[in-house]
């Protein structure tokens, strides 16, 4: 069984020891790896109703069979698997650059940690030597200097490492890991889990061979996936990057901004792709393994923000951008780069912060409860002090660093209704009020609000289906999209891959089948990514979340677009909602209530877990 | 010996490389039929997001790993430049690695001799990294294809600021 290191360790950290077990052949085929093997090794490492950061939530990183191989985006990745902090259910966040590949090399498929250490420390793996290192001295530092002071302390520059940030430490539920100082694990507020751990950080050095059951096939896919990234398939990412995103979302009217206020600017010409990569990319770099680098390193050259550097993507773009009303892309930089140093998801922190401006517009917040912090839509510097503020828990950071739902919580005179969020996890840059497939997909998705966990919001705005239109037959595109998403997040290769597997699932079984040596057809990888994603539901039915929680922030279901356009009025009702959950449900063939049946159960081999659904299925 | 402007070599243009590590990834599996960056007789250094770069041999004139071997196991290939070893005289001491300044010299981690990279001498299509690098960013070159491309680069630039300033 090629391709699995197959050793999966378990890590103690109240006892400080470790025990490792072997990767089954039938664990292997059923959950892959990557985000479906990590959910298998959670659920049956934890009991139902487990505080998120509490010793006894495990931690899980795993990797896929494909890490650490030459596959062009997929020998990099790793993924984080716990109980989110956040949305109570199942959180996961993928990340890439070279921490997956390295720590497959030392020889581990997954890592299970539970427990507490008495004192932060941070784990160092050097191939099978595992040991708790003392953290006093990183603790309080950002990741990127976590890393530094790691490879001066170990003496080793090629020891690769995930940190927390001090959000982390201090337990913000938006809080990330973040790998070679600007990858991270980004959303559901797995970084607080670490934190909650002492856990400072990871660092691991791998010396093992890496090798593939079929050479001579996998090489040739290889070099047919070169191929296909230079072509059409990844040409966005190649070039503009992901920020070509804000000029096609603003066209379509589906760019949310102001929180939601709003759904189009008239005027992008300071923020879009154009201007971020004539004046301010300095750079783009690549993963391990990646044929189609897109990790835009923007710089900041002059200004009060001189010298900031973050990665841009389109996601933290809009977050802190214009879903703050903020269009100057320094402040813009420096805000993302705050993010990072923090450890702190981009995503969630920009929303947010859109959700304090939007209390403070409305007058449920004083300048004064807002520590003379200027919080107005538009304000970027504000966004700047914010961010700070949250990172540090500092004054109204601390009541903003757990997120939008938990904030409205405390702040309450009707702030709820501007928390834009589902299941507690914060929204994404795609207006799901008129691209009602994305708006299903964001509700129904295993881990809150989130666009990458079906794509279903590329049909909608590639005009595939009439996007402001509720009908029956969504539920199948998003089961679909959600299913072959779970097998890309197990394998792992990169979701910005996607495009270049032509045959879809056909092209990632024969990948599977040339790495690991074992059989794979496309309805098998098909039947295995619907497992993943019934697996999540069980995780989620079992932490109490029912079909109430498949739901819309408040604003997506009340307050119409306004602006003249192609979207103008467009809203999703609760009757659409419905009608598209049952839709859903039944395509997933799981009950009104959307529990999977235990006979579905049986039918995806997941037997041993329907005590989970008893008494539920009606 | 071969003259110095016709010894070729392998050279990664920093302003193309990305840090993706596939040379490292082609060189281990063409060697060794394993992906494993600690075979790789190209390595990538990233100094930070900006400065990416990998490196190999780079077939000095007067080579001082060759100089610096007390075994007598290095020794310079009359006809292309390249560095050979002798893997019965090698022990391991790491003293080639040691006079290297470019970190080209690397113990193998199972034979326990030195190893560098040999221009994939055997292999018809030619040095496997520069082969695979999706970003072009690998050529092979001599020191004298590199002057020209720096001289032309400086000479273009030179010409440009000064249309700039006439604009």
């Amino acid at each position: 069984m090629l391709g699995y290191a197959g050793t999966i360790l378990y890590i103690d950290l109240t006892t400080g020891k470790s025990r490792t077990e072997k990767t089954t052949e039938e664990t292997a085929k059923k959950y892959i790896g990557g985000i479906g093997l990590g959910m298998k090794l959670w659920l049956s490492n934890s009991k139902a109703g487990v505080d998120p950061l509490s010793p006894e939530n495990p931690l899980v990183l795993s990797l896929g069979p494909v890490s650490g191989t030459m596959f062009p985006t997929g020998g990099n990745g790793h993924a984080f698997i716990s109980k989110s902090p956040a949305t109570g259910g199942v959180g996961e966040a993928v990340s890439h650059g070279t921490f997956g590949a390295e720590l497959k090399r030392a020889g581990y498929d997954a890592i299970v940690f539970t427990g507490k250490a008495e004192k932060p420390v941070y784990l160092w793996i050097d191939d099978e030597a595992i040991q708790l290192m003392d953290a006093s001295r990183v603790w309080g530092k950002s990741p990127g200097e976590t890393e530094d002071a790691i490879k001066d302390e170990i003496g080793d520059y090629y020891v690769r490492v995930a940190a927390i940030g001090l959000a982390g430490e201090k337990q913000s539920k938006m809080a990330n890991i973040i790998n070679e100082k600007t990858r991270a694990a980004g959303r559901t507020g797995l970084g607080a889990v670490m934190g909650s751990k002492n856990l400072k950080a990871i660092a691991v050095r791998g010396t093992h061979d890496i090798k593939v059951a079929k050479g001579e096939e996998f090489m040739d896919m290889v070099k047919e996936f070169h191929e296909r990234m230079k072509g059409p398939a990844s040409m966005r990412y190649r070039t503009l990057g992901t920020v070509e995103n804000l000029t096609i979302a603003n066209d379509l009217y589906c760019m949310p901004t102001k929180n939601y206020s709003g759904s189009h600017l008239d005027k992008v010409e300071t923020i879009n792709a154009d201007e971020i990569n004539e004046r301010f990319v300095a750079k783009i770099i690549g993963c391990n393994s990646c044929a189609m680098r897109c990790e835009h390193e923007a710089l900041v050259r002059e200004g009060p923000y001189k010298g900031a550097l973050a990665r841009i993507e389109y996601d933290n773009l809009w977050a802190l951008g214009p879903n703050c009303g903020v269009d100057k892309l320094d402040s813009i930089i420096k805000a993302a780069e705050l993010c990072t140093y923090y450890g702190l998801d981009a995503t969630s922190t920009g929303v947010t912060i859109s959700f304090l401006m939007d209390c403070h517009e409305k007058g449920i917040l004083s300048h004064e409860e807002l520590g003379g912090i200027d919080a107005h839509f538009g304000n970027g510097d504000a966004v700047v002090q914010l961010v700070e503020k949250i990172g540090k828990r500092e004054g109204i950071g601390d009541l903003l660093a757990d997120g939008a739902k938990a904030a409205a919580a405390k702040i309450g005179k009707g702030s709820t209704e501007l928390a834009q969020h589902i299941k507690g996890l914060e929204v994404t840059g795609y207006d799901l009020r008129c691209l009602k497939t994305a708006a299903l997909a964001a509700a129904v998705s295993f881990r809150g609000a989130d666009h990458s966990r079906s794509g279903a919001y590329q049909l909608d705005m590639k005009g595939k289906v009439d996007r402001t239109k509720a009908e029956k037959g969504r539920g199948k595109l998003v089961k679909e999209g959600e299913n072959m998403l779970a097998v890309i997040d197990s394998l792992i290769v990169c979701k910005n891959s996607k495009a270049t597997y032509y045959k879809e699932l056909a092209d990632l079984a024969k990948l599977y089948s040339a790495v690991t040596g074992l059989d794979m057809s496309s309805a098998e990888l098909e039947a295995t990514g619907e497992r993943i994603i019934n697996l999540a539901r069980l995780i989620n039915i079992r932490e109490g979340l029912t079909r109430n929680d498949d739901t819309l922030p408040w604003k997506a279901l009340n307050q119409p677009i306004t602006e003249d356009g192609p979207a103008k009025g467009a809203v999703v009702t609760q009757d659409e909602l419905d009608l598209l959950l049952d839709d859903y449900y039944n395509s997933r063939g799981w009950t009104v209530e959307g529990v999977p049946p235990a006979t579905k159960l049986q039918e995806l081999g997941l037997a041993e877990f329907k005590s989970i659904v008893e008494g539920k299925e009606a | 010996m071969v003259k110095i402007h016709q010894r070729k070599f392998i050279s990664a243009d920093p302003e193309k490389c990305v840090g993706c590590q596939v040379c490292e990834y082609a060189c281990s599996y063409s060697h060794e039929k394993a992906f494993n960056p600690i075979k790789s007789r190209i390595r990538l250094v990233r100094v930070n997001q900006l400065a990416n770069m990998a490196v190999t041999c780079r077939l000095c004139e007067d080579p001082a790993c060759v100089a610096a071997c007390p075994r007598n196991a290095l020794s310079q290939a009359e006809d292309t430049g390249n560095i050979v070893l002798d893997k019965d005289k090698c022990n391991g001491c790491g003293w080639c690695i040691e006079a290297c300044d470019y970190g080209a010299m690397m113990l193998h981690p199972e034979t326990k001799v030195v190893y560098v990279c040999d221009l994939c001498k055997d292999k018809a299509d030619g040095p496997q990294c520069v082969k695979w690098c999706p970003e072009e960013a690998l050529t092979i070159v001599t020191s004298d294809t590199l002057a020209q491309k720096a001289r032309i680069s400086a000479i273009r630039k030179l010409f440009q600021e000064k249309e700039e300033k006439q604009q």
